[in-house]
């Protein structure tokens, strides 16, 4: 007795998906996933992603360089966190501005005194003052010093603003530098053959370790930088925020625009569902269609839906995707239109048809012509959802290619301009040598990110195809 | 002077059950039942009611999700359930015991001769040499009545019919002498069926052939059977004589059985059995027909009822006639 | 009498067979010359081994194919060559049961949604008046309570229950001539008598013209009054029911009815006098009678020329050489 014996209603499908291990895990990720985008769209606009993306206004001038991310911190190295001090915040603590004026003159006299503890492992990788001065004629006069834990203190450099908002970076200020170079022959004796950085110069333990960056230890204590300055006018004022910059920064690191990847891991989500998504179902449906025309109705419409679907086998897909991409802009739209136009003639098609060729000889078609049926009804009422389960597992777990064509094309430098996508990011990482640099989570964030989606849909997709393949079904 | 009956196949308390996901299917449950040599049993029943996994549980062409597989099976007086799996396939399947299988005409290799399909029981069993094998294979060919050319012949070659005689040399070609055979005739015409039959039947007599038929076409087993039983949800409901069971069944499964058979040349209006066969899965509580028998009672609904003798080898899983017996029993003591 | 539904003359129905893209055609001669007539409300029971063209013959005069020679006239209407375009009212005065229960339902509709096709398609209707014809339709099948049924999948039904199904569908416009494909074949043997019954019931109650495709030759006592027998695509007895079955016409039908068992303790110990070899092959069936290679009473005619039909005692006709000399 032929049997189909099976049904498969949304609840039934649930159901038996929850009894195999790969249908849970790949629910699972995927509810992850999901969730994850939801939150990527709610939490951070598109319009605002692109923005802060591209960088503008300089949003990550605050951000560490090609920092890790902060959880490296229980894998082994307490490394340094960002500190920052803003004479304008006196709520981070730390701070305290003085400004006298100088009887019978114009003059004032600043000080502010930044103090903060420095309990890490590890060197700061940037050291950065951002001064806001209000001046009429002449810019003021600074001088910055700073002072180790142990009391020791330096005179940095003298320092004058060359415009209202200005910006030190004394990490790599050749005066400060010279004056702890000196600094240091007076306590070691000698200069290291190899200077170190200003960083590590300004927070190392005072001894031998110094000699190279690898052996420096960093002094722990507070340390305190200040800054006094000469004023001139009356209304002048001068505000002054320090930033040391840390090694870690977020959940997942910056690159080295400074920008936060959580952003990129995070829209890289919804952008590669739907990419994937979208291209995965719309050639799938057409597929579908184009295979049950050609199936159902045979004869010579058959014939040419079979020639174009073999000619389309035989064109290399990724290396027509780059020629196209090199002549013209592609945005997301575009990429999806053409990754369609690319794909309908698939290879699906033939499978698709040698099973509408099998269903159109059950008896129910044959009934239904008894009663009058149409053609186009028969495809479409009676033909589509017979072919629907089986094909839906394939849909989904072609998912991921499509996730990895756009990451591919991005990787390749032809991706979407603009778009935070895990490609992109990889793309980026590459271009800057991340690998040869030692930045591992710069590549590895993005590329978990894509192995988890395609575990994702290749779980569902077995676990669906075991589900709606009943030979396949464990007993 | 006949022998007192010697059974060659005895089946005690024989206990299949499969797991499934969707829980256990006890198919054989407590089965007993035995086959004297040259004698004709007929196990007939219902779609789904454990006929043919009786049949793989003697042969033991088991899956691999068995629950529970106990109980003796005896042939010529040796329990095989003791046997390993290599001494049960070198000395008992194919060699004492054969099988013809549902769907047999399918089950030929299309890429195979077939005169070396025939002689292949031979090359394993017995490792016999091949050209002394393909000898053997045209002398079962010719005892089924085909052609000793056919041996170079492909399946595809040969009509249903034939392809159904391959397959019944092929299990006679090592000389067993009990023959399996689960719906033989299933696929084939009236007239090639009625041509099958009396093949079986000549062989029967030929070689002295115990059979084990099983069908679900109670007409058709009345070709072959001595004796018949009867299987409901994974039990024996009914043993009898043919004489017997033909005119007056005593379960009243089996009497509804032979009232829904409808017949050409006697006049009578088959009746239908109500309700459905039952789950395997989820049997119902005591007698597994009580649902659906029109003469069920309290003790039905509560208890199994165990396997009544009535006399010369008459079965019958009834409280009626335990009951009955009862009564008699009774009535004896206390004349 | 009854007035004439159907009239078939000479209906012939070839399938085309190429081997290769160069050799010439092979046909399959399915059905080859076959005339009768059906009256209204009359049942016919049409029976024939597999590949005797039973099912074929159905289907053609369902012109679910085209006919290749021969002519159809239903209701007086010529519809043999006719486009199927055309054919819709036939579509509505004809239905077919089917064989496989599970195959002949869509597995992806309700019960509901199953017996509203045919509805649809032709227009019947409003929705309410829809539901009103479906539910008188699910209890003519009984198949209550209706609310139950009528939202169930096939996967859920039994056997016997979907061809219950499939029985409603063909009664929901009233059609004037059903045929039933092997209706009761795949179902449980305790599941057939209530079916037949159930179809013998309806065929009396609504009049219907009923030809019933069987295998089983003993089911069709109890379904119609007259029996056809056909054999490698032709037919070759028809006539009375009681009449063909006690006193046979035709070498072939005597040999059905010899190779079918009742239930009787004797069978065992006698083998039964039938005739060897299978029906043969409808791409070269043999010249002349097509049974000749097989018949016990073959004479030098039946090899060479096809049997013309005789006609015996009034409607019993037989296509056998046998019956030459008594005309």
């Amino acid at each position: 007795m032929s049997s189909e014996g099976y049904e498969f209603t949304l609840k039934s499908t649930i159901k038996d998906l929850l009894t195999y291990k790969s249908g849970i895990f790949g629910a699972l990720f995927l509810i992850l996933l999901l969730a994850i985008s939801v939150y990527a769209i709610v939490a951070l606009p598109y319009d605002e992603t692109v923005r802060l993306w591209r960088g503008e206004g300089g949003v990550w001038l605050e951000n560490p360089r090609n920092a890790q991310p902060y959880w490296v911190k229980y894998l082994g190295q307490n490394l340094p966190e960002t500190i920052k001090r803003d004479s304008t915040q006196p709520e981070l603590g730390g701070t305290v501005k003085i400004v006298t004026p100088i009887p019978q003159t114009d003059m004032k006299l600043a000080r502010i005194s930044f103090t903060f503890d420095f309990s890490y492992d590890g060197f700061p990788s940037e050291i950065n003052i951002f001064f806001s001065a209000k001046y009429n004629g002449s810019a003021p006069l600074l001088n910055i010093y700073w002072v180790k834990p142990s009391g020791t203190e330096i005179r940095l450099l003298t320092y004058i603003p060359r415009s209202q908002e200005d910006k030190l970076y004394l990490s790599v200020n050749q005066q400060a530098a010279n004056a702890l170079s000196l600094y240091l022959n007076s306590v070691l004796g000698k200069s290291p053959s190899i200077p170190l950085p200003i960083e590590y110069s300004l927070f190392a333990v005072e001894d031998s370790s110094m000699n190279s960056s690898a052996t420096a230890k960093p002094l722990k204590g507070t340390y305190r930088l200040y800054i006094d300055g000469t004023l001139f006018g009356k209304d002048s004022d001068i505000d002054a925020k320090l930033i040391v910059y840390g090694r870690v920064y977020g959940m997942a690191g910056t690159d080295n625009q400074r920008r936060d990847l959580t952003i990129a891991l995070l829209w890289g989500t919804p952008i590669a569902l739907a990419f994937g998504l979208t291209a995965s179902a719309t050639i799938t449906f057409l597929e579908l269609l184009l295979a049950t025309i050609s199936g159902y109705y045979g004869g010579k419409i058959d014939s040419v839906i079979q020639r174009i679907t073999e000619i389309y086998m035989i064109l290399p897909f990724l290396p027509i995707l780059i020629m196209v991409s090199t002549f013209y802009k592609l945005d997301l739209l575009v990429l999806i239109l053409v990754v369609i136009a690319l794909s309908i003639f698939g290879g699906g098609i033939k499978s698709t048809r040698a099973l509408v060729m099998q269903i159109k000889e059950y008896p129910y078609i044959e009934a239904a012509k008894a009663y009058g049926a149409s053609s186009k009804r028969i495809v479409f009422l009676y033909i589509i959802p017979k072919i629907l389960p089986p094909v839906i597992p394939t849909l989904i777990a072609s998912v991921p290619s499509y996730v990895f064509l756009e990451a591919a094309l991005a990787i390749l430098g032809l991706g979407i301009p603009n778009l935070p996508s895990w490609g992109k990011v990889i793309n980026e990482s590459f271009n800057a040598g991340a690998l040869y640099k030692g930045y591992y989570y710069w590549v590895l964030e993005p590329a978990f990110m894509l192995i988890l989606t395609a575990l994702a849909f290749s779980f569902l997709g077995f676990a669906l195809d075991k589900i709606v393949n009943p030979k396949l079904r464990e007993v | 002077m006949k022998t007192l009956a010697e059974n060659i196949l005895e089946c005690k308390n024989l206990v299949l059950h499969y797991s499934t996901r969707k829980g256990v299917v006890k198919a054989v449950n407590d089965v007993t039942f035995s086959l004297q040599k040259s004698e004709s049993l007929a196990l007939v029943g219902e779609s789904g009611c454990g006929k043919s996994s009786l049949a793989k549980a003697i042969i033991r062409l088991l899956p691999r999700n068995i629950e529970k597989y106990s109980g003796q099976i005896l042939v010529n007086g040796q329990d095989t359930m003791t046997l390993s799996e290599k001494e049960f396939r070198e000395e008992i399947r194919w060699k004492k015991i054969s099988m013809v299988f549902q769907g047999a005409m399918n089950s030929l290799n299309p890429v195979l001769k077939v005169g070396y399909q025939v002689a292949e029981p031979l090359l394993i069993h017995e490792k016999m040499k091949k050209h002394k094998a393909l000898e053997k294979a045209k002398e079962a060919l010719s005892i089924v009545g085909i052609h000793e050319s056919f041996v170079e012949r492909y399946p595809f070659e040969l009509s249903g019919g034939m392809k159904q005689r391959v397959v019944i040399a092929m299990a006679l070609v090592t000389n067993p002498s009990i023959l399996i055979l689960d719906e033989p005739t299933s696929a084939l015409d009236v007239i090639t069926q009625a041509n099958i039959m009396n093949l079986l039947k000549r062989l029967k007599k030929e070689r002295g052939l115990s059979y084990f038929f099983i069908t679900h076409d109670i007409a058709l087993s009345s070709e072959l059977a001595d004796k018949i039983a009867v299987m409901y949800a994974g039990e024996i409901q009914e043993i009898a004589s043919a004489d017997i069971f033909y005119k007056k069944a005593t379960h009243p499964y089996s009497q509804k059985l032979m009232a829904s058979v409808p017949t050409l040349r006697i006049d009578k209006k088959p009746e239908f059995i109500v309700g459905s066969p039952p789950s395997l899965i989820n049997p119902p509580s005591g007698c597994k027909f009580h649902p659906r028998c029109t003469l069920a009672f309290y003790k039905c609904t509560k208890e199994s009822p165990p396997l009544s003798d009535l006399g010369s080898g008459h079965l019958v899983k009834c409280w009626l006639f335990e009951e009955h017996k009862e009564a008699e029993r009774y009535e004896r003591r206390t004349t | 009498m009854n007035e004439e539904l159907l009239r078939v003359s000479g209906l012939k129905k070839y399938f085309e067979m190429r081997k290769g893209i160069f050799s010439s055609p092979i046909y399959v001669r399915a059905v080859d010359n076959v005339s009768f007539s059906l009256g209204k409300g009359e049942a016919i029971s049409l029976v024939g081994e597999s590949g005797s063209g039973k099912t074929t013959l159905g289907k053609t005069l369902l012109r679910l194919y085209k006919p290749t020679e021969g002519q159809i006239i239903v209701k007086g209407k010529d519809i043999t060559y006719v486009d199927t375009k055309e054919l819709m009212w036939y579509r509505r005065v004809t239905s077919i049961i089917e064989q496989d229960p599970y195959g002949a339902l869509p597995s992806f509709f309700t019960i509901y949604r199953i017996l509203e096709e045919p509805l649809l398609i032709h227009k019947f209707g409003n929705s309410n008046e829809r539901q009103k014809r479906i539910c008188e339709v699910l209890e003519k099948v009984r198949l209550t309570p209706i609310e139950d049924f009528a939202q169930k999948y096939p996967h859920m039904l039994s056997g016997g229950q979907l061809q219950r199904v499939a029985i409603a569908r063909a009664l929901t416009l009233n059609p004037e001539l059903v045929i039933a494909d092997e209706p009761v074949s795949m179902l449980d043997a305790s599941v057939r008598i209530e079916i037949l019954t159930l179809l013998k019931e309806l065929q009396e109650t609504l009049g219907i013209s009923f030809i019933y495709i069987t295998h089983d030759l003993t089911t069709t006592k109890y379904f119609s009054e007259r029996l056809f027998i056909m054999y490698a695509g032709k037919i070759v007895e028809s006539g009375k029911m009681f009449e063909v079955i006690h006193n046979p016409q035709h070498p072939y039908t005597e040999a059905l009815l010899k190779a079918i068992p009742d239930p009787d303790a004797e069978n065992r110990k006698i083998l039964r006098d039938i005739p060897p070899g299978e029906p043969p092959n409808l791409v070269n069936p043999p010249m002349g009678c097509r049974f000749h290679p097989r018949c016990p009473y073959k004479m030098d005619i039946c090899e060479k020329e096809e049997p013309l039909s005789f006609e015996l005692e009034p409607k019993h006709i037989s296509l056998c050489w046998l019956h030459n000399n008594r005309k």
